[in-house]
């Protein structure tokens, strides 16, 4: 593989000489302080998905405070390292992880789902630098996120991919076509995380069409496969790690998470799929975020 | 089946343009790469696999995944030429080239192998006559439906040219080369006036261009002046050159589509709001009986003779 050199690392916030225990602390306090801010642009807007955003904040730090080689200032630099929302209605911690990056104004969090805001409910690559590809629609992001791999590859180019699913999401059809298409290319360049919180919009994965033996039937379309505990950010960061080793086959990270994590009302609970706190919840919620972060 | 059997003399293949067209391309650009779904033949790309063969990206029978991939391969820098039957790109794919391609203005070139009434006698799931009305909805996707190889060709480089999504339909219905000026030009949203005329005017594109030029001919000799403009563009459309049509006072569209919601439907929505001018639309009204490509064109009218029989009621009815 060739080496990187279309990109200046700057993300200076992981300096690779740090303990795999410092860089777990510092992520876990990026993600604590999205969880928040991404609560409060919720409850501002009136409308989002906490409960997705949640279950997906550690695994978005650890990627955007550590491990993603990307530059604000270079937003679409050849040589950086992708990362794909394909369950493009967690917004929040995207719009969160990207503004804590600097890639826009973190005060323009605050315009969240306004008219003309950039920070529409789905992701948009033409309203905001940093994002690969507009998403929303289930089964869209894992498809993209194998071409970019393939031109990687094609290129010898040393950029990673990294693709975020919903486990709902791998019901839809094309995530299985874009998975046997990435298992026959043996794209190495390529890790998909699956937010395995066992919870889809309505009802729980199992009950609504069951996805286990998740990690076999992974395996059986050419993948490396890893669980890892997706709130852990010493187990995420340390996948990610190994994922950054030369492969010649895709990896999928199942990490195993919970809905509506860090807000004990929510956790685990279907109902938070979307749904706005009212002003009690969301002191609560905070109360609870801002406890958690000062233990 | 029909759509195989051999150009007649003096008739082309507009596959072979293309894929002539791509190859050259890919000889000086190596961004250029090819992606289908178990398409290379149908597609005629065989060549450029031998040539090429790190730059033909073959996903198998999965239309979905390979427009996603498509979009993919634009992010990471590549000019993609998605190339599949278009019966199943433009259906089977529509969400990824909507989301994908078009509302996140990815540089992706497809491509609509055998498009229309192409496969003929295999029936509706194979015809591809609504492509145009679902994909001229779409915006910022430019839509181009060449005439006759030397348009397929410069259609293709245009588009390799123009940075955004493109979807170009390739015909596989044997057409002959138009006659064209010296120095003749293609312009994405530009139409081409191939005869002028002030009785009426017959606005096609794709396999109907010769038809229009022929049927033009023999109203001609009935003393009927009619306007022939090739409008391989569909979407940005060419405003001034629908103007110019509506002007005569009457107009024909003929394409190898839906009567509606493609070109037909583009021009009748400009002229009713900007010119309101008859408008007769003359393509298919659905899901087709079976029959050959070339019976089938006959059986709804879209020949040179049903042209002209459509510009002269409108021509009498003006002077009523």
């Amino acid at each position: 593989m060739m080496g990187n050199p279309d990109m200046v690392d700057v993300a200076a916030s992981a300096d690779r000489r740090d303990s795999l225990a410092a860089r777990a602390e510092f992520v876990r306090e990026r993600a604590n302080w999205m969880r928040r801010r991404l609560l409060k642009m919720i409850v501002d807007a009136g409308q989002g998905h906490p409960g997705g955003d949640l279950s997906s904040a550690d695994i978005v730090a650890c990627l955007y405070f550590d491990i993603l080689r990307i530059d604000p200032k270079v937003p679409a630099a050849p040589g950086r390292d992708r990362f794909v929302l394909s369950k493009g209605h967690c917004t929040g911690v995207l719009y969160t992880a990207l503004a804590g990056r600097g890639f826009f104004p973190e005060a323009e969090l605050d315009t969240y789902l306004k008219p003309e805001s950039r920070l529409n409910g789905h992701p948009n690559r033409t309203y905001l630098p940093g994002i690969e590809t507009n998403t929303g629609p289930l089964g869209h992001g894992l498809p993209v996120g194998v071409g970019v791999a393939v031109a990687g590859q094609i290129d010898e180019a040393g950029y990673r991919v990294f693709v975020l699913t919903g486990d709902g999401e791998l019901q839809e059809g094309s995530m299985w076509e874009a998975a046997m298409f990435a298992g026959h290319r043996g794209l190495g360049n390529l890790t998909v995380i699956v937010d395995r919180n066992r919870l889809q919009q309505g009802a729980r994965t199992e009950e609504t069409n069951a996805l286990e033996p998740l990690a076999d039937k992974w395996r059986a379309f050419g993948w490396d496969v890893v669980e890892v505990d997706g709130h852990d950010h010493a187990a995420l960061l340390a996948a990610f790690d190994d994922a950054a080793a030369a492969r010649a086959r895709p990896r999928v990270i199942i990490a195993n998470t919970f809905k509506g994590q860090g807000v004990s009302f929510m956790r685990d609970q279907a109902g938070w799929h979307h749904g706005v706190p009212n002003a009690e919840q969301y002191a609560q919620a905070m109360a609870e975020l801002e406890a958690e972060m000062s233990r | 089946m029909s759509a195989a059997a051999p150009a007649a003399a003096g008739t082309f293949d507009c596959r072979d343009a293309y894929v002539r067209a791509v190859e050259e391309l890919a000889e000086g650009d190596d961004r250029i790469v090819a992606v289908v779904n178990d398409s290379v033949g149908s597609s005629k790309l065989g060549k450029f696999r031998d040539r090429f063969p790190a730059r033909l990206i073959n996903v198998g029978i999965a239309e979905q995944n390979m427009v996603g991939v498509g979009a993919g391969l634009a992010n990471g820098g590549k000019i993609p030429f998605v190339s599949a039957a278009s019966c199943f790109l433009s259906a089977r794919a529509l969400e990824q080239i909507k989301a994908d391609c078009a509302y996140s203005q990815q540089n992706v070139k497809l491509c609509g192998i055998s498009s229309g009434v192409a496969y003929g006698e295999l029936g509706a799931t194979h015809h591809s006559i609504e492509d145009i009305a679902w994909l001229r909805a779409i915006d910022k996707l430019t839509v181009i439906v060449p005439a006759d190889p030397w348009e397929t060709a410069a259609a293709v480089k245009a588009a390799a040219g123009h940075d955004g999504p493109v979807y170009i339909r390739i015909s596989r219905m044997p057409v002959p080369a138009l006659p064209r000026p010296e120095g003749a030009t293609f312009a994405i949203g530009k139409a081409e006036t191939l005869r002028d005329g002030g009785d009426v005017a017959i606005i096609a594109n794709g396999t109907l261009v010769h038809r229009a030029l022929d049927a033009a001919a023999a109203l001609a000799a009935e003393g009927i002046a009619a306007r022939v403009i090739n409008m391989a563009s569909v979407s940005p459309i060419d405003a001034e050159a629908i103007a110019a049509a509506a002007a005569t006072g009457a107009i024909v569209t003929a394409e190898e589509g839906l009567a509606a919601g493609g070109l037909g439907g583009a021009v009748a929505e400009y002229c009713a709001e900007h010119h309101p001018v008859r408008v007769k639309r003359l393509g298919f009204p659905g899901f087709l009986p079976t029959g050959s490509p070339s019976w089938l064109m006959e059986r709804y009218g879209l020949t040179a003779e049903g042209i002209a029989a459509a510009a002269r009621d409108l021509v009498t009815a003006k002077s009523l």
